[in-house]
């Protein structure tokens, strides 16, 4: 009698255990908003604005998931994860998907049992000195202190970096950008590096941005992209579609200003398909026809996006570079929606 | 005549284990234990069936595997290209650098502290308790920070003691830089220097001991031998003829000369540090991130050893300072013969949390980027193989290890001190 409640209980914990994963669309939607996992804080692609809404580039994409999946762009909840803890974050279903300028690697791919969906930002990882140091090339920076945040790629790209050539340096380990902001303003450490893009916002943040240089040399691959965690491929398709939805709708002509005009129907059957009215591609990934339309809606297309928060205009100042379309020279490329 | 019969012996029933008082405690117990482990049981059986439902099975292959980071602080050599079990240990033997710096501190802090807040100057007095009451107050994490803050925003940085009419320079004969990325103080160095040995071989726990050290070490203790044989035969003489022989120059003599040789033969002078490029070059680096560390802890934990000492004092009865004042001892004496061996009975059993306390709050260290163990075992290293449960069970059965060997010495230097009882 008392065994088989024991093996019961344990059975029942089994079971129980064995559930707790899959299905995250349906926790979602039972939850009524979306869990996403951003940067703590880096101008342009995900920091709260004065009044505490969350913007940027990264930002943009869960607002464009919650629109598609639950309608409501506002429906997010943001959650900031450091360097450190966004994969046990996103791993323990704390979040949902993880916006937040991380590198796509084979390991974090394949054994952190993690799915990067696409790339949304080709990056590399950069070095910042100030003016007044007068050094011209990553080369020339031999015994200089180097500010860095831990748990990231670039702390493994700057040890080989610096090993490759033959250099050496003193790493300042700090655990988020704005530490690594003040370190690097008190000059504590002469350098500052991190990937190209994050040092372009860090720097839009000071006085006088004018004063620091980033140097030319790029030391590294970082293609930077949502993901999600391995097993939940319904999920994983849901936000790899979205993406190509905002990368396809730059491409094609859709924005957020024409997005309802054309949702009417046009003569070129891809929009149609994409905006739900030909075709069934919503019931295919288990939404709605006009997912998509929500989608785009939110903050606009992918260069919408991009302009808005890093773009030349703005603070960060970031050029398409490898980020224009396919079509203009970049890399940025999304399957058919066919 | 009566029959003196033994009461009826009462059948045991399975209702008594309730009913009868005997029993019901014991009941309890049994039902609490299984609960108990029924909890565990479904704890560890969750854990490991989440884990493999991720595809993560429990394994520890990764630590042979390169570590490809630096450390910036390391008492032994280290490279990224070492494994993640080297850089654990670097990080390990980091842990317990500021753990013994910040403990011997604390202490001498925490005693003079303790012992001042009970003096009869008020505002000497009054000062102290400002000082505990402060530190006691705020989380030790605000200390850390506070303390880097403050050495990062006010010291000057290395760029301000270039040029020729720099805005800094270096203090105490040009040998000690106090810049905002540390302190550089000079190292001593060895013109002929015996050489190392490699204990460990290749492993990853491989050790460089340098031969000067131990042969300094060697001299001195013979030297210190000497001296107490000197002493000894001179308490011998005078016990014999009343008369103590004038031993005072031998003794310095046998302390200073050998060691002094010693060095000479070695070719001893100090490497004092210059600016060089960005950074200064040469001499010994104390960052900024251990004496951040370093003071914060020591001042955090200091507040409470003098509360402790100040208890361990006013727990020796009014009677002993008298008596001893009485015999003619002068206050300072009274203090260091009378009352603080005494009061140390009282004072050890708490200070040994103390100790704990600062080893475990150690951990706070990657506040300021000081990488100890668990900033390398349980932050990088965790982080960059995704091995949250082996890093972080390896990181507590590590502190657990070093907590308990603590405690353990503590212990057993409490026993020593311990009133003997007959």
């Amino acid at each position: 009698m008392k065994k088989s409640v024991f093996y019961g209980a344990i059975a029942a914990a089994v079971v129980l255990g064995g559930a707790a994963g899959a299905a995250t669309l349906d926790d979602v939607k039972a939850r009524g908003n979306l869990n996403c996992g951003v940067s703590t804080g880096l101008v342009g692609f995900a920091a709260p604005d004065a009044s505490g809404n969350w913007e940027g580039f990264d930002v943009a994409v869960c607002r464009a998931v919650a629109a598609a999946v639950l309608g409501d762009p506002q429906a997010v909840e943001f959650i900031p994860t450091t360097g450190k803890t966004r994969f046990t974050a996103l791993a323990s279903g704390e979040v949902d998907m993880l916006a937040r300028n991380t590198t796509w690697t084979f390991s974090r791919d394949t054994d952190l049992k993690l799915d990067f969906i696409g790339v949304n930002y080709y990056d590399g990882q950069g070095f910042m000195v100030p003016k007044a140091l007068g050094v011209t090339s990553a080369k020339d920076l031999d015994g200089a202190t180097v500010c860095i945040q831990t748990g990231t790629t670039t702390e493994l790209n700057l040890a080989d970096f610096f090993r490759v050539n033959n250099i050496s340096y003193e790493p300042v380990p700090i655990e988020t950008n704005a530490e690594a902001q003040q370190q690097y303003l008190a000059e504590a450490c002469d350098v500052y590096t991190t990937d190209a893009s994050g040092l372009a916002a860090t720097r839009a943040a000071f006085e006088s941005p004018g004063d620091h240089v980033i140097l030319p040399e790029i030391i590294s691959k970082e293609p930077l992209g949502p993901v999600v965690r391995h097993g939940d491929n319904e999920w994983g398709d849901i936000v790899r579609w979205t993406l190509n939805a905002l990368i396809s709708a730059e491409e094609l002509g859709i924005t957020s200003a024409n997005v309802g005009e054309l949702a009417g129907g046009t003569n070129n059957p891809e929009i149609n398909r994409m905006l739900g009215t030909e075709g069934t591609l919503g019931d295919m990934i288990g939404l709605d026809a006009e997912w998509a339309q929500r989608a785009i809606m939110a903050e606009g297309n992918y260069g919408e996006i991009f302009e808005k928060n890093i773009g030349e205009n703005t603070p960060v100042g970031l050029a398409r570079g490898l980020n224009a379309q396919y079509t203009d020279g970049g890399l940025i490329y999304s399957p058919p929606f066919r | 005549m009566a029959t003196m019969t033994d009461p009826p012996r009462e059948s045991f029933r399975l209702s008594m284990l309730i009913y009868d008082t005997r029993y019901r405690s014991l009941t309890i117990q049994v039902i609490a234990l299984f609960a108990f482990m029924l909890l565990v049981a479904w704890i560890i059986s969750n854990t490991v069936q989440n884990l493999a439902g991720l595809g993560k099975e429990v394994e520890f292959g990764f630590f042979g595997e390169p570590a490809s980071y630096d450390i910036n602080q390391r008492l032994l050599e280290y490279t990224s290209r070492d494994t993640h079990l080297r850089a654990s240990f670097i990080g390990l033997l980091n842990t317990l650098v500021v753990a013994i710096l910040g403990c011997i501190t604390a202490t001498v802090i925490g005693v003079f502290v303790g012992v001042a807040r009970l003096s009869r100057n008020w505002l000497i007095a009054r000062i102290m308790t400002v000082y505990v009451e402060m530190f006691r107050n705020v989380p030790v994490l605000l200390w850390i920070v506070f303390a880097m803050a403050i050495l990062i925003e006010s010291l000057p940085s290395p760029r301000a003691f270039r040029g020729e009419d720099a805005p800094q320079s270096l203090i105490l004969n040009d040998s000690v830089a106090i810049t905002n990325r540390g302190v550089y103080v000079p190292e001593a160095l060895f013109s002929r220097s015996l050489g190392d040995v490699r204990l460990f071989g290749e492993s990853s726990v491989r050790f460089d001991v340098s031969l000067d050290l131990i042969v300094i070490i060697a001299v001195l203790a013979a030297s210190v031998f000497v001296f107490r044989r000197i002493r000894a035969w001179a308490e011998r003489v005078q016990n014999e003829t009343g008369n103590r022989p004038t031993t005072w120059h031998f003794q310095i003599a046998v302390l200073v000369v050998p060691t002094v040789i010693l060095l000479a033969a070695l070719g001893f002078h100090l490497g004092k540090p210059e600016l060089k490029g960005f950074n200064f070059a040469g001499g010994t680096h104390l960052r900024n991130s251990l004496i951040a560390l370093w003071i914060a802890l020591s001042l955090y934990t200091a507040a409470f050893i003098a509360e402790i000492v100040r208890g361990g004092i006013l727990a020796i009865s009014k009677g002993q300072t008298e008596a001893a004042g009485s015999l003619g001892l002068r206050p300072n004496r009274i203090m260091s013969l009378v009352i603080l061996p005494q009061a140390l009975r009282v004072i050890i059993p708490p200070l040994i949390s103390n100790y704990l306390n600062l080893t475990k709050n150690s951990s706070l260290a990657i506040a300021v980027g000081y990488l100890d163990i668990t900033g390398t075992l349980g932050g990088i290293t965790l982080n960059q193989t995704g091995r949250e449960l082996e890093c972080i069970l390896l990181l507590m059965l590590i502190y657990l290890f070093i907590s308990l060997s603590i405690s353990v010495g503590m212990n057993i230097y409490n026993k020593r001190v311990a009133l003997v009882e007959r």
